[in-house]
C-alpha cells in the first residue's frame, strides 16, 4: 500500500484519507467535475436570474429542468436511441443531439413561462409577501413532480445512450472523451451567449434595470411583465440545455423527482458565486462540481460529495458572505 | 427576500369586521378567562381521535389516532420552526436536520440495535432536546452572521448533511436503521404496553401535552425581552442593532431553542414509529414544515398550528390517492397563497409586554395592527 494512504475507505471504514487515490485520479476528477459543473452552471443561471429580477428562490427550477430531461428522453426515442448506442455517423448524432436539446429547451422554456403565469403573476398582482412566492413555488415543485410522477410513474425511465464515448485527447496521462468534450464546450459556448444577450443587447438591459429597481425600471418604460417573462423563458432555455447534457451523461437519469438533489446543488452553486450574478453562477457551478469530485475521492463514499459541497460552501460564505463575485445583476455595466 | 412594494387595501370580506369585534372582545378579557375560554376547545382537541369524526375521519386508509398524531408531531414542529422564521425572521430550510437529530438521540439511547447505554425512554426526551440545542449552536455559530437566502442554502446544506451522515455513519445504520425504538411505561391490565406502535392514541395525548407546555414556554418568551429582541431583528436587523440589541446573541437563541423544539419531537415521533432510519430526512420535509409556518400565518402561533395540521392532514386524507396525494397538496398550497397571501390567520405586531395593560387604558381599543411589517401583509387580512 502506498505511503501516504492514511486509511482507505473499504466497506468495514465510512470515512478515508485516501491521498494516493486522490493524487492518481486527481485529473480525472478535475475533467469530470467540471463537465457536471457545467451543467449545474446552466441549472444555476436559471436560478441566478430568477433570483435577480423577483428575489424569488424558484423552487420549481428543478422541476422546470426535468421537464426538459423528459423532453429529451421522448425525442431520442422517437429517434430510435436505446440501452446500447447505435453506432451512427458523427454527423447524423450531432444532428439528433440538436434536434433533442431544441426539444428540451422549448419544454423548458415552456413548462418555465407557464410556470410563471399561473403560479407567480397572480401574487405579484396582490402584492404578496415574499416567503409566499417561496411557498408558492415550493408548491409548484410538487404539482409538476406528482404531475409527471401521475403520467409516468415512479420508476425512471429506460436508459437512452447516443453515443460511447471515446477518448480523443490525453492530458497529463488522463484520457478525456468526447462526450466531457461536447458537454463542457456546448455549456461553456451556451453560458457565453447568455452573458452576452444580458449584458449587450436591449433585452437584456432591461432585465438588468428590472433587476436594479423594478419601479423606476417601469417608469422608464421598461414593460417590466415581459421582462419577467422573458427572464423565466431564458432560465428554461438554459436549464433545457442542461438537461440534454444530464441526460448524455446519467442516460438512465429520467425519473419525476429527479431534478430535485440536482437543482439544490445548482441553487448552492449559484449562492456560492452571488446570487443574481450571471458569472457567479458559472464559477460556482463548476466550482461545486469539482469540489463534489475531489471530496468523493478523497474521502471515500459517493455521498461524500454533496456533504463536501455544502461545507465548501459554508467556509466560502464565511469570508465572502455575498458569494464569490457578489450580488450585481443590476449592477453590471450597462 | 425583502422587497418593498406598495401595499393596496385588500378587498375586505363581508365577515370581516366581525372577525375584529369578536378579536377586540378576545383580547379584553383576562387571562385567566382566556385559558377558561380555551378549556373546551382542548378537551375537542384532546377528544379527537376517540371521536372519530365522520368526514375529517381518515379511515379506512390510515388509522385516525395515527394520523391524528402524525399531524400533532409536525404542529409541534411548526412551533419550534415558529421560532426560527416566524419570530426571528430567519429563512431555515434545513430544519428537518434537527428532527432528524432528535429521532436518532431517542433511537441510540433505546434501541436494542444500538450499542449506546440505555437510557428510559422519557429521559431521551430531554436529552434529543439537549443534543439537538447543541447542533442549532453548531451550525449557528458559523452561519448566523449570514441574511436572509444565503442563511436559507446554508441551513438546506445542513440538513443534508445530516441526512448523508445517517446513511453513511456506521452507527446509525443507513437504510437498515434502529428497530425497537422504546416507549414511556405503563401496561394495560392485559400486560401489554400502553404505548405501542399500532395505537396513536396515547402517543396522541402524550404530544398535546407536550404541545401545551411548549406553548407556555414560546408564549412567555415571546413576550419577554427576548421575543421583544427577535421581532426587532425581523423587522429591520440593522436598526435593531443600532438600539443596541445584540442580534447575533439573539439569533443564535432563536436557532438553538427551535432546533430544541424540533429535537422534542423528532423524539416523540421515533418513540411512536419503533424504528429510525434514513429514509424520510429529505429537503422535501424541511420545506414542508416551512410550507406549514407559511400557510398557517407566519409569526402567529395559532396560524401556524392550523397550517401543520393542514399540511399533515390532507396527504393523509387523502392517502387513497396514492402519490396523487401530493398534487394535491401541492395545488393546494398554490391556491391557498393566491387567495390568501398572508397565510390562514396573519401575523400580528402587538406590544408585547405591557401591551395588555397599555391598550385597556387606551380606551379598551383594540392591539394595533402592523401595516409595514415583512411578514404580516396588508392590515385586511390581518384582522
Amino acid at each position: 500500500m502506498h505511503p501516504t494512504t492514511l486509511f482507505l475507505a473499504d466497506s468495514n471504514s465510512w470515512i478515508g484519507f485516501n491521498v494516493s487515490a486522490f493524487r492518481e485520479l486527481f485529473w480525472d476528477n478535475t475533467f469530470d467535475g467540471l463537465t457536471f459543473g457545467a451543467i449545474y452552471s446552466l441549472i444555476a443561471m436559471g436560478y441566478t436570474l430568477v433570483y435577480g429580477v423577483l428575489r424569488l428562490i424558484n423552487f420549481a427550477h428543478s422541476e422546470v429542468f426535468i421537464s426538459g430531461a423528459y423532453a429529451v428522453f421522448f425525442t431520442l426515442s422517437a429517434l430510435g436511441f436505446g440501452g446500447s448506442p447505435p453506432g451512427l455517423s458523427t454527423i447524423a448524432i450531432v444532428g439528433d443531439l440538436i434536434l433533442a436539446g431544441v426539444a428540451a429547451m422549448l419544454a423548458s422554456g415552456l413548462v418555465a413561462v407557464i410556470l410563471e403565469r399561473v403560479a407567480y403573476r397572480p401574487l405579484r398582482r396582490r402584492n404578496a409577501p415574499p416567503l409566499v412566492f417561496l411557498i408558492t413555488a415550493i408548491g409548484a415543485s410538487f404539482t409538476i413532480q406528482y404531475l409527471i410522477e401521475w403520467w409516468r410513474g415512479p420508476n425512471a425511465e429506460n436508459a437512452v445512450i447516443m453515443f460511447k464515448p471515446t477518448a480523443i485527447f490525453d492530458v497529463f496521462g488522463t484520457d478525456i472523451d468526447n462526450e466531457q468534450i461536447t458537454i463542457f464546450v456546448a455549456a461553456v459556448l451556451l453560458m457565453v451567449v447568455a452573458d452576452t444577450f444580458i449584458n449587450r443587447t436591449r433585452l437584456g438591459r432591461g432585465i438588468r434595470a428590472v433587476a436594479q429597481d423594478p419601479d423606476t425600471a417601469t417608469l422608464m418604460g421598461v414593460n417590466k411583465e415581459r421582462v419577467i417573462m422573458l427572464t423565466f423563458l431564458i432560465g428554461g432555455i438554459l436549464a433545457g440545455a442542461a438537461a440534454l447534457f444530464y441526460v448524455m451523461r446519467v442516460p438512465a437519469g429520467v425519473q419525476y423527482n429527479g431534478g430535485f438533489n440536482l437543482g439544490i446543488k445548482a441553487f448552492a452553486a449559484a449562492v456560492l458565486g452571488g446570487i443574481g450574478n450571471i458569472r457567479g453562477a458559472m464559477l460556482g457551478g463548476l466550482l461545486i462540481g469539482l469540489v463534489g469530485d475531489y471530496g468523493q475521492t478523497l474521502l471515500g463514499l459517493s455521498q461524500w460529495s454533496d456533504i463536501i459541497a455544502f461545507v465548501a460552501l459554508v467556509v466560502i460564505l464565511m469570508f465572502r458572505p455575498t458569494g464569490i463575485l457578489g450580488e450585481s445583476l443590476g449592477k453590471a455595466r450597462v | 427576500m425583502t422587497t418593498t412594494q406598495p401595499r393596496r387595501a385588500a378587498p375586505s370580506p363581508a365577515n370581516e369586521s366581525a372577525i375584529r369585534r369578536f378579536r377586540t372582545w378576545w383580547n379584553s378579557l383576562a387571562r385567566p378567562q382566556q385559558w377558561l375560554g380555551v378549556l373546551p376547545i382542548v378537551a375537542l382537541v384532546y377528544a379527537l381521535p376517540i371521536l372519530n369524526p365522520p368526514i375529517l375521519t381518515t379511515e379506512p386508509t390510515v388509522n385516525f389516532p395515527i394520523a391524528m398524531f402524525e399531524c400533532a408531531s409536525l404542529v409541534l414542529v411548526a412551533i419550534g420552526l415558529n421560532v426560527v422564521v416566524g419570530q426571528a425572521g430567519l429563512l431555515d430550510l434545513g430544519y428537518v436536520g434537527f428532527f432528524a437529530v432528535g429521532t436518532y438521540v431517542a433511537a441510540l439511547f433505546t434501541s436494542k440495535d444500538s450499542m449506546l447505554q440505555k437510557l428510559p425512554y422519557l429521559a431521551t426526551l430531554p436529552a434529543a432536546m439537549l443534543v439537538t440545542t447543541i447542533a442549532g449552536l453548531i451550525l449557528g455559530l458559523p452561519t448566523l452572521r449570514l441574511r436572509g437566502d444565503y442563511l436559507a442554502i446554508v441551513t438546506l446544506g445542513f440538513g443534508e448533511i445530516v441526512r448523508l451522515l445517517a446513511t453513511i455513519v456506521p452507527i446509525f445504520n443507513g437504510q437498515v436503521g434502529l428497530q425497537g425504538v422504546g416507549h414511556p411505561p405503563g401496561t394495560r391490565s392485559d400486560g401489554s404496553p400502553i404505548f405501542n406502535n399500532t395505537d396513536g392514541t396515547p402517543w396522541y395525548w402524550l404530544t398535546v401535552t407536550v404541545i401545551i407546555i411548549i406553548l407556555l414556554f414560546v408564549g412567555n418568551l415571546e413576550r419577554s425581552r427576548v421575543g421583544r429582541a427577535w421581532v426587532a431583528i425581523r423587522e429591520d436587523e440593522d436598526a435593531a442593532q443600532i438600539m443596541g440589541v445584540p442580534t447575533f446573541r439573539f439569533k443564535l437563541w432563536a436557532f438553538a431553542i427551535g432546533a430544541a423544539i424540533g429535537g422534542l419531537s423528532g423524539a416523540l415521533v421515533a418513540g411512536q414509529v419503533g424504528f429510525v432510519n434514513n429514509q424520510d430526512f429529505g429537503v422535501n420535509f424541511s420545506v414542508l414544515y416551512l410550507a406549514a409556518v407559511i400557510l398557517g400565518g407566519s409569526g402567529n402561533k395559532v396560524g401556524v398550528m392550523v397550517g401543520a395540521f393542514i399540511v399533515a392532514y390532507i396527504p393523509l386524507r387523502f392517502d387513497s390517492l396514492g402519490p396523487k396525494k401530493f398534487l394535491v397538496f401541492g395545488l393546494a398550497l398554490i391556491i391557498l397563497m393566491i387567495f390568501r397571501p398572508q397565510g390562514i390567520l396573519g401575523a400580528r405586531q402587538r406590544l408585547l409586554t405591557f401591551g395588555r395593560q397599555a391598550y385597556q387604558r387606551l380606551l379598551g381599543r383594540p392591539e394595533q395592527l402592523s401595516s409595514d411589517s415583512a411578514l404580516a401583509s396588508d392590515e385586511g387580512g390581518d384582522a
